[in-house]
């Protein structure tokens, strides 16, 4: 692998019009990634699904070189109805277009900056292979007191062109003093295996607000990894709320680090899967100072032969009193070859603090089943109506009444 | 003085930590195949005994050690170690206890175990095991009239050389991890029962480890059968003398149930746990498995850890038989330096098993506790279920405590549910119990007595009240 890595890097640099500087700073994450390669069972994040075997199973040629010079049509299809908002558009993996016609342009910065560093550790060569491979570093920069009008969807789409392609790519945010942004990803891929790497970064100053929702809904063949690293300070909220039912594999990361006082992340969570597809939602929640909050709720429903994982761990510090954290994860297997895997983590070293996890798996509840059965409804619509009452406990936490509604309707849920 | 400050003044220190003066005879330092042929040759064991330990080894060798667990310690280095020691008086076997050496007999009464049956009111009978060897074990006859076989591995091996050979690494295989392997090598001694078909075993039955020379590890091995319908209650406590140095112990315990039997095992584990200062102590890594191999059977075990410098063990469940069942109790308390990686896991395999996981820990000083637990669902086990909870306290914020559990549920039949929650002892509990005239100990004494009372319930009386006045102890001096 590591020859065509290195070749499929050399192709990059060669369209591209990177500065000495970025090639030799992508050059060290490359020698990182073929050094470590694919992260694989062995390591501890990656027990429950080994990627490098998925990957090895799924997509047998991956080539790591994408073609950024051409650029894509976009297709008017894939974009939302009923919602006005700003729009990012990936196809296969380059902006085509950015948008943010509806915000006071003196409030939104945007700088191209290639060469970034990354700013915290990390043990995960995944980063380092997107590090490597990015064509455009992004950051989008919300100013002082500037809270968008209109959420932002971020549309990533592949279409027929590319197959069996690694595509990576990065954004950073930066959310100033009392900013708010609503993000909104929105995955609407084609049928073709691609192994698609999304790493984000945020950075949210004092009382700031991000809400940021992923919807992976529609059944693609795509394989997945997002990595969202957020660094929040006093009194930032942090929400993210993730639907995990399209792509054959999707794992997405969390590191949220509250780094501020009375700050707080929330995320939500739900697995939807059906035949063969193999999600995880792995988070690690930092409490690093005194006064911090964090609320985890991950509920899962696994069709034939699907497979979810959770991951979850909760970091108290020894300076982080009052500390209040909570996990919960709670799944339904509807079939006999579904499976459900769950590390729920508590790691602490204050006293005064307040954490707890839960998780709880098992079948459909018989009694419920009979119970809407006597009251004339059949077989299918009892499961269908106690499976959508339990997810719906996980959308009602989306705080945006608006956003909440569109997502409603995406899921088909009443 | 009332009496419970009288007990606390006579335990405050660690009242075990004496050393028993006595002639040993040791295996020449160092792990290697002559070391293992010694071993073998000393206690006259017979050929397959022999081929058992030295596939062990050769296995052994290939095998790194491990160290995901979240307590690190220095590496050890195993060529520094004895590998067998006894007394010299041990060399034959006293026939009777009243051939036994007075120095031995002197030691356990000193720790409170008398040897002689008529010492004993309550019927216990005991196995004790002095470094590497059992010295002696009470109570035989009386277990001989209902057919149990309570005796020392070695004397198994010689007596009844079929049940061991049936049983023996079968829920440990050789080839298990590097610390089971080892002691699959080198195991010295342990206690051996066998329960007939059918018999309740009439009374406890204790063994109780002691490790007095220093650079030695401990390596016993114990195997429980409990034939169909059999039921036994099985002790099992330790000491060591207060040393600077980290002395090792790998114990690896089997357990076998064959259909509707029930096995009980408790654990109180005292051994010496290092100085305020985190210096000396052992390092307690210990492979306890249980098989519930037949159908309706039961496998317990309860634990009470308090010493140890490093605990590092998994009791298991093997859930193999239909309708079995497999419980875990455990209290871990660390203090002062102490750290802990325990759990258990709970591996559902047969038809409608069920397990029940109960964990407390409990952490004060500069102390470390980690619960690590497994449960696994597999996809043929229908209908079963697992609870587990497991809660931490915290004393102080210079301690750490920790949750890691690893739930595999591959079956949609079963439940699965987890509870987790870490706290420190609530003010208004505290403020109660001062206005009620305790004092501060005393107040955390009687609320983490109570928080632990679910396990507590589960041990055998004499236990439970030796457990009790331990938690106690354990946490003397963390509070204020």
């Amino acid at each position: 692998m590591s020859e065509q890595l290195q070749s499929d890097f050399d192709k990059l640099v060669k369209t591209s019009k990177f500065s000495h500087e970025e090639i030799k700073f992508k050059k060290n994450f490359l020698n990182n990634f073929i050094k470590n390669g694919f992260p694989n069972r062995k390591q501890e994040d990656w027990k429950f699904l080994d990627i490098s075997q998925i990957i090895k199973k799924n997509i047998s040629d991956l080539s790591f070189f994408n073609d950024y010079s051409q650029s894509n049509k976009i297709d008017p299809s894939i974009l939302v109805d009923g919602l006005e908002h700003n729009k990012i558009i990936f196809i296969n993996g380059k902006i085509e277009k950015i948008d943010f016609n509806v915000e006071d342009q003196n409030k939104i910065e945007i700088i191209d900056e290639t060469k970034k560093d990354i700013s915290f550790d990390y043990e995960n060569s995944l980063i380092d292979l997107n590090s490597a491979f990015t064509y455009k570093v992004f950051k989008i920069i919300i100013k002082k007191d500037y809270s968008l009008k209109k959420p932002l969807i971020i549309y990533h789409s592949t279409n027929d062109k590319i197959k069996s392609t690694n595509i990576n790519l990065r954004l950073d945010f930066e959310l100033g003093e009392n900013s708010c942004l609503k993000l909104i990803d929105y995955f609407a891929n084609t049928k073709t295996k691609n192994f698609i790497n999304i790493f984000y970064n945020f950075n949210l100053e004092k009382d700031s607000i991000l809400k940021n929702y992923k919807i992976d809904k529609f059944i693609n063949n795509n394989l997945k990894y997002s990595f969202n690293n957020i660094e929040q300070g006093n009194n930032s909220i942090s929400e993210t709320f993730i639907l995990s039912a399209g792509s054959d594999y999707f794992k997405n990361e969390i590191n949220c680090n509250l780094n501020g006082e009375y700050s707080s992340a929330f995320i939500n969570g739900i697995f939807s899967l059906k035949e063969n597809q193999q999600h995880e939602i792995r988070t690690s929640i930092n409490h690093l100072v005194e006064n911090t909050k964090s609320y985890q709720l991950i509920k899962s429903v696994l069709g034939k032969n699907s497979k979810s994982a959770y991951q979850g761990r909760i970091f108290v510090n020894s300076k982080a009193q009052k500390t209040d954290g909570y996990q919960l994860s709670k799944a339904i297997l509807l079939d006999e070859t579904s499976e459900f895997n769950a590390k729920p983590e508590l790691e602490i070293y204050a006293d005064d603090v307040k954490c707890s996890h839960g998780s709880a798996s098992g079948s459909l509840d018989e009694n419920s089943i009979f119970y809407l059965m006597s009251r004339g409804l059949n077989y299918q619509q009892s499961k269908e109506l106690l499976i959508n009452g339990f997810l719906m406990d996980v959308v009602e936490k989306i705080t945006d009444v608006e956003i909440k509604n569109l997502i409603t309707n995406i899921i088909g849920l009443k | 003085m009332d009496k419970r400050e009288k007990d606390i003044e006579n335990l405050k220190d660690y009242k075990y930590g004496f050393t028993t003066d006595i002639e040993n005879i040791k295996a020449p330092k160092g792990l290697n195949e002559d070391v293992i042929k010694f071993i073998s040759k000393i206690k006259k064991e017979p050929k397959w005994m022999l081929d058992f330990r030295l596939k062990a080894f050769e296995r052994f060798k290939q095998l790194k050690e491990p160290n995901w667990q979240k307590p690190k310690y220095p590496k050890i280095d195993y060529q520094d170690l004895y590998y067998y020691s006894a007394p010299k008086s041990m060399k034959d076997k006293p026939k009777s206890l009243d051939e036994l050496d007075p120095k031995l007999l002197e030691t356990y009464k000193k720790l409170g175990i008398p040897l002689q049956e008529q010492a004993r009111l309550n019927g216990i009978a005991v196995d004790a095991v002095f470094d590497s060897v059992s010295v002696a074990t009470t109570f035989k006859e009386e277990l001989t009239k209902q057919g149990i076989i309570f005796c020392s591995m070695s004397e198994a091996i010689q007596k009844h050389p079929d049940l061991v050979k049936k049983y023996l690494g079968t829920v440990i295989p050789v080839t298990d991890h590097f610390f089971a392997t080892l002691n699959s090598a080198v195991f010295t001694d342990g206690s051996f029962v066998y329960i007939p078909e059918g018999v309740r075993c009439p009374m406890e039955l204790s063994t109780y480890f002691r490790i007095n020379a220093s650079e030695t590890g401990q390596f016993e091995r114990t195997l429980i059968i409990a034939d169909k319908g059999s039921y036994v209650s099985y002790l099992e406590g330790c000491t060591a003398p207060m040393r600077d140095e980290n002395q090792l112990h790998a114990a690896n315990v089997e357990l076998i149930a064959l259909d509707d039997a029930e096995i009980k095992y408790s654990t109180v584990q005292n051994w010496y746990p290092g100085d305020e200062n985190g210096k000396g102590g052992i390092y307690n890594f210990v492979t306890k498995r249980g098989l519930c191999k037949g159908k309706n059977s039961k496998i317990s075990w309860t634990q009470v850890e308090t010493g140890s410098a490093i605990t590092w063990k998994y009791p298991s469940c093997v859930l193999k038989g239909d309708n079995s069942i497999g419980e875990f109790y455990s209290i871990a308390i660390t203090n002062n330096h102490q750290k802990a990686d325990t759990g258990t896991k709970m591996i559902h395999l047969g038809k409608n098993t069920k397990s029940k996981i109960i964990s407390k820990g409990i952490s004060a000083g500069f102390s470390d506790m980690t619960y690590r637990g497994l449960v696994d669902i597999n996809s043929k086990a229908k209908n079963s279920s697992n609870y587990t909870q497991c809660d931490s306290l915290l004393m102080g914020n210079k301690c750490g405590a920790h949750t890691v559990p690893y739930i595999k549920n591959k079956n949609f039949d079963s439940n699965i549910a987890h509870e987790a929650t870490t706290s420190k002892i609530s003010e208004e509990q505290l403020h109660y119990c001062q206005q009620r005239g305790l004092n501060p100990e005393e107040a955390v004494g009687l609320i983490v007595n109570g928080f632990c009372k679910e396990v507590l319930q589960q041990l055998p009386m004499e236990f439970a009240v030796e457990a009790q006045k331990l938690v106690g102890i354990s946490l003397e001096g963390s509070v204020g």
